[in-house]
């Protein structure tokens, strides 16, 4: 496994939101990520970055281009200073929201990949990193 | 401030979201389209969401929000022009839209709403 290319862009304000998928859908493409599953992982990015901006009150994303033979990945991490997730298990129920939201938002972005790991505890903040290959 | 462009065609409302939209762009629409109705006494909203390569859960609830309160003030909604991949990501993400009428194109749309207000 090499890593092609590495970088991070920074969630802080709705905008960034935005520039997220907008960059999401750019290493896609450059990975060769086919439209269907370009679109869900820029949907699920839409989802994990809005966590990270309203939940986390801010944060970055990290992204890298994986070379793995025969296949090639895009692998995200959100990372944030916010307060955790008291209960995973709850969060990771469908149609549960701490807020305002729909609750589809870590459940959903968990169906549109491939790989999807969360790390979080209440005061250490969270970090969702999720990976879709080629 | 930054606004989606609201049109309107007899008594009908036309909207194209031809922008990446930031959440609050989608509320300010929201909003801006439940005033227009009042205002027009409009008896149909079409969406045309044909340039959106992505629909999350944010603009869904937003679409069903408009559709369900245009409903309580005596309009008709109809959802156009959604991409297959973006139709596709929707029900995996567990969003079905329940409630909002859909048409494959503007055309179709509209033919939709003058068939239901001619029908009333």
């Amino acid at each position: 496994m090499t890593v092609r290319s590495s970088g991070t862009h920074a969630i802080h304000i709705e905008q960034d939101v935005v520039l997220a998928r907008q960059l999401a859908r750019k290493l896609a493409t450059e990975c060769g990520i086919r439209l269907i599953d370009l679109t869900k992982l820029v949907t699920a990015v839409s989802e994990l970055a809005r966590n990270t901006m309203v939940y986390g009150g801010g944060g970055d994303m990290d992204w890298q281009i994986i070379d793995e033979n025969p296949r090639t990945g895009l692998r995200l991490t959100f990372r944030d200073e916010g307060p955790g997730i008291p209960d995973l298990k709850l969060a990771m129920t469908d149609g549960w929201t701490s807020g305002s939201g729909l609750g589809l938002g870590l459940t959903g972005a968990k169906r549109l990949v491939d790989d999807f790991e969360i790390d979080t505890a209440p005061g250490k903040g969270t970090r969702v990193t999720i990976t879709r290959w080629t | 401030m930054e606004r989606i462009p609201i049109l309107q065609m007899g008594p009908f409302l036309l909207v194209t979201i031809q922008v990446d939209m930031h959440d609050q762009l989608a509320l300010t629409l929201q909003d801006d389209l439940s005033e227009r109705i009042s205002k027009t006494s409009a008896r149909g909203v079409l969406i045309d969401i044909s340039a959106l390569d992505m629909v999350d859960s944010f603009i869904g609830r937003m679409i069903g929000t408009i559709s369900g309160l245009s409903k309580i003030m005596d309009a008709q909604t109809v959802l156009v022009g959604m991409q297959p991949a973006v139709a596709i990501t929707l029900v995996e993400l567990g969003l079905t839209l329940p409630g909002v009428s859909t048409a494959l194109n503007v055309e179709r749309g509209m033919k939709l709403l003058q068939d239901r207000v001619i029908e009333q």
